[in-house]
């Protein structure tokens, strides 16, 4: 029990150090272009999954919010990641799935029989857990999303190409091979490059599936300190499997087990006084 | 009395590497030891006429000594070129809607249908095509086009070599669409590309390397098909100028006169040479090949 306190004690110290950290004023992200709508949220109600007989997902309820980070942890196999990927259907894949309840993405239910998901998708970026890039050049790899919906523009493309790229503090290193395959990049590099490519799409939200774990630790610093910038016009929900990361980073936190959502609250709350005792347990690392 | 476990070990895997390399060298060996013969099985009708005699040649006239081999390679070429013409697009869209579009159990069910479609003897699509194809040809899009055909054509050669080598294109075409690992297909949709989008852009690109290794397995096996494209090819040693003329590409006409006409030297030589000439048409369909592959990934950023 003494143990658990001065765990629990070192986590806090350690999230308000991350917290003063973060609130220092940043340089503003690229131009502003104006307020998007505030209400913006994802609304999940009632969602259940099923894969055959087994049962993945157990009634959740949440609400994800624009322009904040929630954070989704819980022990593995605890169903974080079929969470994430239903909010933007591409559960789908697998084979032999049964979904009930609802998912709202700015007040339109994706499971309904008539949603169109296509247009859902470009609202919701995803960034995977290992970097993905296209099988194609840098310049192609960024401008792919706005290609398929439609613009042509070869002007208006090179700005976006620069935009996002500069947006992922990635632009100084690729501005003078933006032609060669994307898939030489160092992969570090890669992820920053997919980040971009997703962003190139004007999404409101981004997915994040444990999107730092394949890479080293100075690339994956850098991809949450673009997730810290970036939670300034986007809503970033992202899985993770290290605490100490969504400490950093979370403003809202969703605490997962077997399936079905524990406690969820605002990171501060959560960390520093967890109802659930699951929560205790986890927070304090009796198991991970 | 045994050797000790570790020798005997040691022994073996001495044995088999050598029982490997051996049989290795040997199927190779096979290959050049073919053409070689072809090679000096052909140096009489060489030492009578010159190469480019040959090659140029437009009349086949056998008896009075006169071989023109030209009328023969533009039958093969034409007739395989239509028929990967007609394959191709037909397998690729197959083989995405089956990888990408189907659900599990049209899969299940699918698959093996290919699988035994390219199981069929090349001689029952002979017959289709005699039956079928050919009389369609002569009565029906024939006079559309052109005065007469009898239907034994370039057209019908090319559709039933088309029809043969469809299975076994869509077969490999499945393969190498599966193997696309799934992360694109998630990139691509996440970005609210729809699926045919995800195909066109990201799939097809991606697995470009593999379907010119297919298209070129399937065309070297359309080089050669003999069978079903002599029953249906006319066997007419001219040039064929359009879709409805009959042509007669190599593999007809080694099989339609070796062993009848061997009493003349000059006219075994001629064969054994058209034997050659279908050997080094593959040969360097093959190596362009792989030079196309080697240079795929650079001019495409895969």
């Amino acid at each position: 029990m003494e143990k658990e306190k001065s765990e629990s004690s070192r986590i806090l110290q350690r999230f308000a150090f991350w917290k003063s950290s973060t609130e220092k004023p940043e340089a503003p992200l690229v131009e502003d272009e104006g307020e998007k709508s505030e209400d913006a949220v994802i609304d999940i109600e009632n969602l259940n999954v099923y894969i055959r007989e087994q049962h993945i997902l157990k009634n959740v309820n949440l609400t994800l919010h624009d322009k904040k980070i929630t954070c989704i942890i819980g022990p593995s196999g605890c169903g974080k990641t079929t969470l994430l990927r239903s909010i933007n259907r591409m559960i789908e894949t697998t084979e032999h799935l049964r979904v009930t309840g609802r998912v709202c993405v700015d007040g339109e239910d994706i499971y309904d029989r008539k949603a169109e998901i296509t247009h859902i998708r470009k609202k919701i970026g995803l960034l995977s857990q290992r970097p993905t890039p296209l099988p194609m050049s840098i310049y192609d790899n960024i401008t792919y999303g706005c290609r398929i919906h439609g613009e042509r523009n070869r002007k208006k493309l090179d700005g976006i190409v620069e935009k996002y790229l500069r947006n992922v503090n990635l632009w100084d290193e690729v501005k003078d091979r933006l032609h060669t395959p994307a898939s030489a990049l160092s992969i570090g590099q890669q992820q920053r490059l997919c980040l971009a490519r997703g962003l190139a799409v004007e999404p409101q939200f981004i997915l994040a599936d444990e999107s730092t774990s394949a890479l080293d630790p100075i690339s994956s610093k850098h991809i949450e300190d673009l997730f810290a910038k970036l939670r300034k016009r986007y809503g970033i929900i992202m899985v993770t499997h290290t605490l100490r990361q969504a400490l950093r980073i979370a403003d809202y936190v969703v605490f997962m087990y077997m399936g079905e959502v524990i406690e969820q609250g605002t990171a501060e709350e959560l960390f520093k006084n967890p109802q659930h005792e699951l929560t205790k347990q986890y927070l304090s690392g009796v198991f991970s | 009395m045994s050797l000790p476990l570790l020798q005997r070990r040691l022994y073996k895997d001495k044995v088999m590497r050598t029982v490997m390399r051996v049989l290795t060298w040997l199927s190779l060996f096979l290959l050049v030891a073919i053409g070689i013969g072809l090679f000096f099985k052909s140096r009489l009708i060489l030492s009578e006429h010159s190469l480019w005699e040959l090659l140029s040649g437009r009349e086949w006239k056998p008896l009075s000594g006169e071989f023109g081999f030209l009328p023969f390679i533009v039958g093969t070429l034409f007739v395989t070129a239509l028929s990967i013409a007609i394959a191709l697009p037909i397998a690729l869209l197959s083989a995405l809607f089956l990888t990408e579009y189907a659900g599990s159990w049209v899969k299940r069910v699918v698959f093996p249908i290919f699988d035994i479609l390219a199981g069929i003897p090349s001689v029952v699509y002979g017959v289709w095509g005699t039956l079928i194809i050919v009389p369609w040809i002569a009565d029906r899009l024939g006079p559309k086009f052109v005065d007469y055909t009898s239907g034994y054509t370039v057209l019908a050669s090319g559709v039933v070599l088309g029809v043969m080598i469809l299975p076994i294109l869509v077969s490999l075409l499945i393969e190498i669409f599966t193997i696309v690992p799934q992360d694109y297909r998630e990139a691509s949709a996440s970005l609210g590309a729809t699926k045919w989008q995800t195909c066109w852009k990201v799939i097809l690109r991606k697995a470009l390397p593999g379907i010119v290794a297919a298209v070129v397995l399937s065309i070297s096996k359309a080089f050669g098909e003999t069978i079903a494209v002599l029953m249906v090819c006319g066997n007419y040693a001219a040039i064929p100028r359009s879709l409805f003329d009959p042509c007669y590409p190599l593999p007809a006409l080694i099989a339609n006169n070796y062993g009848e006409m061997l009493s003349l030297p000059l006219y075994e030589s001629a064969l054994m040479f058209a034997a050659f000439i279908l050997f080094f048409i593959i040969l360097i369909f093959n190596i362009i090949s792989r030079w196309v592959l080697r240079n795929i990934e650079r001019n495409f950023k895969l």
